[in-house]
């Protein structure tokens, strides 16, 4: 039990001080590392909690897919730079209060939960799940497809949807783009390639291509 | 405290007791790579340094370990040093969930595919560490063409070994093995086995899909600035990782440490060495894909993995899932 405890410590420790690390350091690309070690350290938290389906899928999802895309961006974009600009000039400033806005929200929403939780212990409750016999994979795949598919089919819809949002916004057709295509390479005959002609003297031929 | 202690020098132990192997193998596959490799193309490969020269791992790698390691002066030093170190460490924690029989396994977890899962796709950070850490226009090139070729990969692979769970029923590396005693997964899963082994091959980027290092047109790609012991740690980690990919594929479909058949001749063989010998089958068909195939385009690379394996095996699930719900297959819990 001590052990436990102590390995909890350190992984919430350095789950913390790693999100506080995203926010402070001056390198972009050691931020979005530090979250990388962030999202490793809760998919611990979660393994250690006994959830190490939802440690496994958090760190395959966030760590593996998310944060390599986070880093591809980061990377390519040379944000520290454009970072430097957004703060020395006044654009910065009328951001501000959305910021302001989106975090007391975020607050209000985390009183709530804390509260809940520390004041209405029935509120936990609501899983009537039996959690000895079976894991956690089987229990979870026992509710999710059953009671709570039409949560499951939304949030699958909503990532449909911002999926193709984030195509059709990036999407240009290019013109004169070559590309291959290995059934008309493979369908090619001779008589389509190869064209025998007789060249009159001294006149040269005209080739369409 | 004396408990815990004894706990902790008993799992010491263990672990020693697989890494090492682990370890020597990678060095001795090298050589064994590197033989198949000089055979298909009539040469004789490495044969002075001992016996066949089956010590020239050891050579190389003591040749390795007395070169200096150069740091570019621009380089980011921190991330330049973690990246071979994470390369290295997460190809072999992975080996903790292998089952070498039904009792030989280090460490038993209900969610062991799942494991082996995320620890190959934290794989990739090695490389993008290293490239970007380099500060140096080659690396950087073949970091980002590696991280995109083994996200993209990782996609169809997931899909696959979904297929093998809806047969078995358990994420459990051991159930999936005991599942296969009546029949392994290659003879129902066989174009699933042939799609894993080539999305395996692009995983590790292994040739034909070895464009994250393409010597020819990017020096190496990630490594380009690498020397020394901190080169060696990314060759034996990818050469782990390629351990560790034939292991899953022999987990997955070749019955693991079952016997191809449960009678006289087969059974007098222990159960450790059947994983082995399968390891070694696969390995071999690396080793001969890399001497006979030429290296893919980028573009013919990424259309392979997102427009025909993605689909395909996509395609598959469906016909695994239907097949099992309509003759009443589906495992039981």
């Amino acid at each position: 039990m001590i052990a436990h405890a102590i390995f909890f410590y350190i992984f919430s420790f350095i789950a913390i001080v790693s999100a506080i690390m995203v926010t402070v350091s001056k390198n972009t690309v050691h931020s979005v590392f530090f979250l990388i070690l962030d999202f490793i350290s809760i998919s611990c938290l979660f393994i250690m909690i006994g959830a190490e389906f939802l440690g496994m899928i958090m760190l395959i999802v966030y760590v593996g897919a998310v944060a390599v895309l986070f880093l591809f961006v980061v990377m390519m974009l040379n944000v520290a730079h454009q970072k430097n600009i957004f703060f020395k000039s006044n654009q910065g400033s009328k951001h501000i209060p959305i910021g302001l806005f989106v975090s007391l929200i975020i607050f209000f929403e985390l009183i709530i939960v804390v509260g809940g939780w520390k004041y209405k212990p029935e509120l936990n409750n609501i899983s009537s799940l039996e959690t000895t016999s079976i894991s956690n994979t089987h229990s979870i795949g026992y509710v999710l497809y059953t009671d709570y598919i039409h949560l499951f089919q939304l949030s699958g819809m909503i990532l449909l949807v911002a999926m193709i949002g984030a195509i059709i916004l990036t999407y240009r057709k290019r013109e004169g783009l070559k590309r291959q295509s290995y059934f008309s390479q493979i369908s090619r005959e001779k008589i389509d390639g190869v064209d025998l002609v007789d060249v009159e003297k001294n006149k040269g031929i005209k080739i369409d291509v | 405290m004396q408990s815990y202690l004894n706990i902790l020098l008993f799992e010491v132990y263990r672990v020693l007791f697989l890494l090492v192997p682990v370890l020597v193998s990678v060095a001795m596959i090298v050589w064994l790579d590197r033989r198949v490799w000089a055979f298909v193309q009539k040469r004789r490969g490495p044969n002075v340094v001992g016996p066949f020269g089956l010590l020239q791992s050891l050579a190389d790698a003591l040749k390795y370990i007395f070169k200096e390691i150069i740091i570019p002066a621009s380089s980011n030093k921190v991330i330049f040093i973690l990246a071979p170190i994470v390369t290295m460490t997460l190809a072999l924690i992975a080996w903790a969930v292998i089952p070498f029989s039904e009792s030989f396994v280090l460490s038993n977890i209900n969610v062991g595919i799942l494991y082996i899962f995320a620890v190959s796709s934290l794989g990739v950070y090695g490389i993008i560490m290293g490239g970007w850490a380099s500060n140096s226009k080659y690396p950087f090139l073949g970091a980002i063409r590696s991280a995109a070729q083994m996200v993209s990969y990782e996609v169809s692979i997931g899909v696959i070994i979904i297929n093998v769970l809806l047969c078995v029923g358990s994420l459990n590396l051991t159930d999936i093995v005991l599942a296969q005693e009546k029949i392994w997964f290659v003879i129902p899963l066989f174009p699933m086995f042939v799609i894993f082994f080539i999305s395996a091959l692009a995983e590790t980027n292994r040739p034909p899909f070895d464009l994250p290092e393409a010597e020819a047109e990017l020096v190496s790609g990630y490594q380009t600035e690498y020397s020394g012991m901190m080169y060696a740690m990314f060759w034996l980690g990818e050469y782990a990782n390629i351990l560790l990919m034939c292991a899953l594929g022999s987990i997955l479909f070749l019955g693991g440490w079952l016997s191809p058949l449960n009678m006289y001749p087969f059974d007098i063989i222990p159960s450790p060495l059947w994983l082995i010998l399968k390891i070694l089958l696969l390995f071999i068909l690396f080793a001969l894909v890399k001497a006979i195939v030429p290296r893919y385009r980028y573009d013919q690379l990424m259309k392979l993995g997102w427009k025909i394996f993605l689909p395909f095996s996509l395609v598959w699930v469906v016909l695994t899932a239907g097949y099992l719900l309509y003759f009443d297959l589906l495992p039981t819990v």
